[in-house]
């Protein structure tokens, strides 16, 4: 298959993580579609890695994984705090750090 | 061959991404995600990316998704959250727009590359060999970065999620539940082990457990009753 029809992909894939972080507002699945985009990213990387014929989009996209595992460590952690305080788990409400 | 499995795993992701968005429990969210990163997996696997697909596969498909779902089954599924009108239709239109913009700015560039397919191909790429080679020497100040970044991460997971009670609280909470606990007296329990219920109490269980019973209303029977006022 020609690389266009991957970055196709990766861009469909990215849009529509895009969308969900706009659209939810559960906490988790604004996570869960942030690990979409860096996904439709990664895929975009990969790509042209192929594309070009070196490895150095293969290293970025690992980079991009742990950065992404970082992220959701640190999100989750957050999830579970703002339930032990008993507070709604809606990013709509939870606007403290709005000035 | 290569092109159909390309569209079965293209397929196949672009339907878990699109269930993220529009599916009410945030569990079938999750499950959702396990199906678009197996099928990015094989995406990756199709351009010869083995060593970052197996990646992808244990620590996305494995730990993360583990992580997911006792997160999500601790906290609940919670009410299905959407947001207001303005933003539920914005979203897709932004969505929309992005994606068109993405593709013209890709497919449009110009770039031999593009549309051909790929590189020829040589021995070894994509394998662990070479990309641990490359880590090691050429990146080896991101690879460190990497490294601290996950452990700040984990140390700052813990501290976010940590109890901030102290413990006296959590003590006295554990004898009320042993305190309510009815169990026979001289029979060894842990609560008389530890000094918290008299070991003499004199108390007829039998009586107490018709009291207990009777006092439901409806009789379903007294350990029923026990296990629910728990």
């Amino acid at each position: 298959m020609a690389i266009g029809w991957y970055l196709t992909v990766s861009a469909l894939i990215f849009s529509i993580g895009a969308a969900g972080v706009l659209v939810r507002r559960n906490p988790l699945v604004i996570l869960l579609c942030l690990e979409l985009m860096l996904n439709g990213a990664n895929l975009a990387l990969v790509a042209f890695s192929r594309m070009w014929g070196g490895e150095d989009g293969q290293i970025f996209a690992l980079i991009v994984m742990v950065v992404a595992a970082a992220e959701v460590t640190v999100g989750l952690g957050l999830v579970v705090a703002i339930y032990r305080l008993r507070m709604p788990i809606d990013v709509d409400q939870l606007s403290e750090l709005q000035g | 061959m290569s092109a159909v499995l390309f569209f079965i795993a293209a397929i196949g992701a672009l339907t878990g991404a699109i269930g993220v968005v529009i599916l009410r429990d945030p569990f079938y969210c999750v499950l959702a995600l396990a199906v678009h990163l197996v099928s990015l997996a094989a995406l990756f696997l199709l351009l010869r990316a083995e060593f970052v697909a197996a990646a992808q596969v244990i620590v996305y498909a494995g730990a993360v998704m583990v992580l997911y779902v006792f997160v999500v089954a601790y906290v609940g599924g919670g009410e299905s959250l959407t947001s207001g009108a303005v933003l539920r239709v914005l979203g897709p239109l932004f969505a929309l727009a992005l994606a068109i913009e993405l593709c013209i700015a890709m497919l449009g560039a110009g770039l031999k590359g593009v549309s051909s397919k790929g590189a020829p191909y040589v021995l070894g790429f994509g394998t662990p060999a070479h990309l641990g080679r490359l880590f090691l020497t050429q990146y080896l100040l991101p690879f460190e970065i990497a490294s601290i970044l996950l452990l700040v991460a984990a140390v700052g997971a813990v501290v976010l999620a940590r109890r901030r009670r102290g413990l006296e609280a959590e003590g006295e909470r554990i004898d009320a539940f042993l305190l309510a606990a009815r169990r026979p007296a001289y029979t060894g329990t842990m609560a008389e082990g530890a000094g918290i219920r008299p070991a003499t109490q004199n108390v007829d269980y039998a009586i107490e457990a018709e009291r207990v019973g009777s006092g439901a209303g409806d009789g379903t029977g007294s350990g029923s009753n026990q296990e629910g006022g728990w």
